[in-house]
């Protein structure tokens, strides 16, 4: 479903992304893992046709996205960082203005803002500004956009991040459950997170993929590691690293 | 244009002005500007004292300047607050090319000037009441003021797109409202030609000409040419085709 080749980014001179290929299955919930920096929110603005890369392509269910950046555009979800919202809308007006640019309308509209405030437990905030909402629900607000359409790939940058523990749960519960039928990329630092929803995962480090296979198959990489935690710090290079060895 | 150009520039819109409506933004500067619009002519230009019931030389010809200050407070909302809030990564990863996106925010600021100009027209009933006065140049004058204003939301959109403060884009475009304005006056062009040499001379007029005021005011003595109509729409489709150029240097 996703089709990524040799993407290439550079901002110029600063090489983000260096030749990442990979490809995500139907069924499939990949984990992105990776140091701060290392080019994943890069890496998933090219996939989503937000970057034009430098060099490689997208693809997405066959469709490429540099050519077609419209139809592509509309088979995909995405959840970015930091979870954006205009701040004058209400929860339900700002869903209805997402649900009417990917095409639905009238009563399907209405139907999709209700599926998914129900589905992101955000029907009790629905009429509220969504300046006035806490971390969590504002997230929750740019989640349920990403899924008001169903779509078939979902791109989710760090979906858990600033969450509390029992909402980073349902997250993940949530991410496991859509996984079943659609092809999901999600960015995190917490790698028990990739345990429990991902089906395989990737280490990019400083915008090269270095590992990528099942969450088992990365813990054989390194002999002894007993946790993803100790694969991870061993196969990626700290920011300190340089100036140790100066 | 399709169909679905056609939506989705529509939902575009439709969000842009209910965000108007949903901050104070737009009636302050509707006020504003009806305070500015309706005063200047009334304690400035001493409407009433004259025998003379044309709105071109006491109403229209405020209108620049206070489009100069006004227009891009209407329009520095547009691309700066979608940079600053992130939301533009999600407005263009939604399936929605950049072009629907810029007509539908431009729309939306458009008719804020609609409304704003629409709401002068006591003033229009006034000189009614107290005269004849000639119609024809009166519609020629609203035309050539919302044309002013659009031109002036244009240019401050392509800034917007560029830079992700609205402070900074509101002063670069105003700066730009005011030199475009003034490169017409006769006596600015007139100081500089005399200081130039005079090879410079032709060039320097050729500039004065990109004027707006000399296509402003040829459009207000009521003589409805093409060529002055043209020349701003012309300016509007230059300055949203670099708010497209802008945008796609912006997210690189």
């Amino acid at each position: 479903m996703i089709q990524v080749k040799n993407l290439i980014k550079v901002f110029g001179t600063k090489v983000a992304v260096d030749d990442v290929s990979f490809s995500v299955e139907k069924g499939e919930v990949l984990g992105f893992l990776g140091p701060n920096g290392a080019g994943k929110s890069t890496t998933m603005r090219m996939v989503t046709g937000y970057f034009r890369p430098t060099s490689g392509s997208v693809s997405l269910c066959g469709i490429n996205m540099l050519e077609e950046p419209e139809q592509a555009k509309q088979r995909l979800g995405y959840l970015p960082e930091n979870a954006p919202l205009y701040s004058d809308m209400t929860v339900a007006s700002f869903l209805g203005f997402c649900a009417e640019l990917r095409g639905l309308h009238g009563a399907d509209r209405t139907r999709a803002i209700d599926r998914v405030l129900d589905l992101c437990f955000l029907d009790s905030v629905r009429n509220q500004s969504v300046d006035t909402l806490s971390k969590g629900y504002r997230h929750r607000t740019c989640f349920a956009q990403s899924i008001i359409h169903d779509p078939d790939v979902l791109i989710l940058d760090e979906p858990t991040d600033g969450l509390d523990p029992n909402q980073k749960h349902e997250v993940r519960g949530m991410i496991k459950r859509m996984g079943q039928n659609k092809a999901i990329i999600f960015s995190t630092h917490i790698l028990e997170e990739v345990e429990a929803a991902c089906s395989r995962a990737i280490i990019i480090d400083r915008g090269k993929v270095v590992a990528d296979g099942t969450p088992e198959s990365l813990k054989k990489l390194v002999p002894g590691a007993k946790s993803l935690d100790e694969v991870f710090r061993s196969i990626t290079k700290p920011d300190t690293a340089h100036k140790h060895a100066a | 244009m399709s169909n679905r150009d056609i939506q989705n520039t529509k939902a575009v819109f439709k969000r842009e002005f209910l965000a108007y409506f949903n901050s104070p933004v737009l009636y302050v500067i509707v006020v504003i500007f009806l305070l500015a619009a309706m005063g200047f002519p009334f304690f400035f230009s001493r409407i009433l004292d004259s025998e003379d019931v044309s709105l071109t030389e006491r109403f229209f010809v405020w209108h620049p300047w206070i489009y100069t200050v006004l227009a891009p407070a209407v329009g520095m909302r547009l691309w700066s607050e979608e940079h600053r809030l992130g939301t533009i990564e999600l407005l263009l990863t939604m399936p929605v090319s950049p072009w629907q996106a810029i007509l539908g925010k431009f729309f939306a600021a458009s008719c804020v000037w609609l409304i704003g100009l629409t709401l002068t027209f006591p003033i229009v009933w006034t000189v009614c009441y107290l005269g004849y006065p000639d119609m024809g140049p009166i519609m020629s004058g609203y035309i050539a003021s919302y044309l002013y204003a659009l031109a002036c939301l244009a240019l401050t959109s392509a800034i917007s797109a560029i830079t992700r403060s609205q402070v900074v884009c509101f002063i670069v475009s105003v700066a730009f409202c005011i030199v475009i304005a003034l490169i017409g006056d006769p006596g600015v062009t007139h100081t500089i030609v005399s200081t130039t040499p005079d090879w410079a001379a032709g060039f320097v007029r050729f500039v004065s000409y990109f004027s707006f005021m000399d296509h402003f005011f040829e459009l207000t003595k009521g003589i409805f040419v093409f060529r002055d109509v043209f020349y701003f729409l012309s300016v509007i489709i230059v300055t949203l085709i670099i708010t497209n150029l802008a945008l796609r240097a912006k997210r690189a």
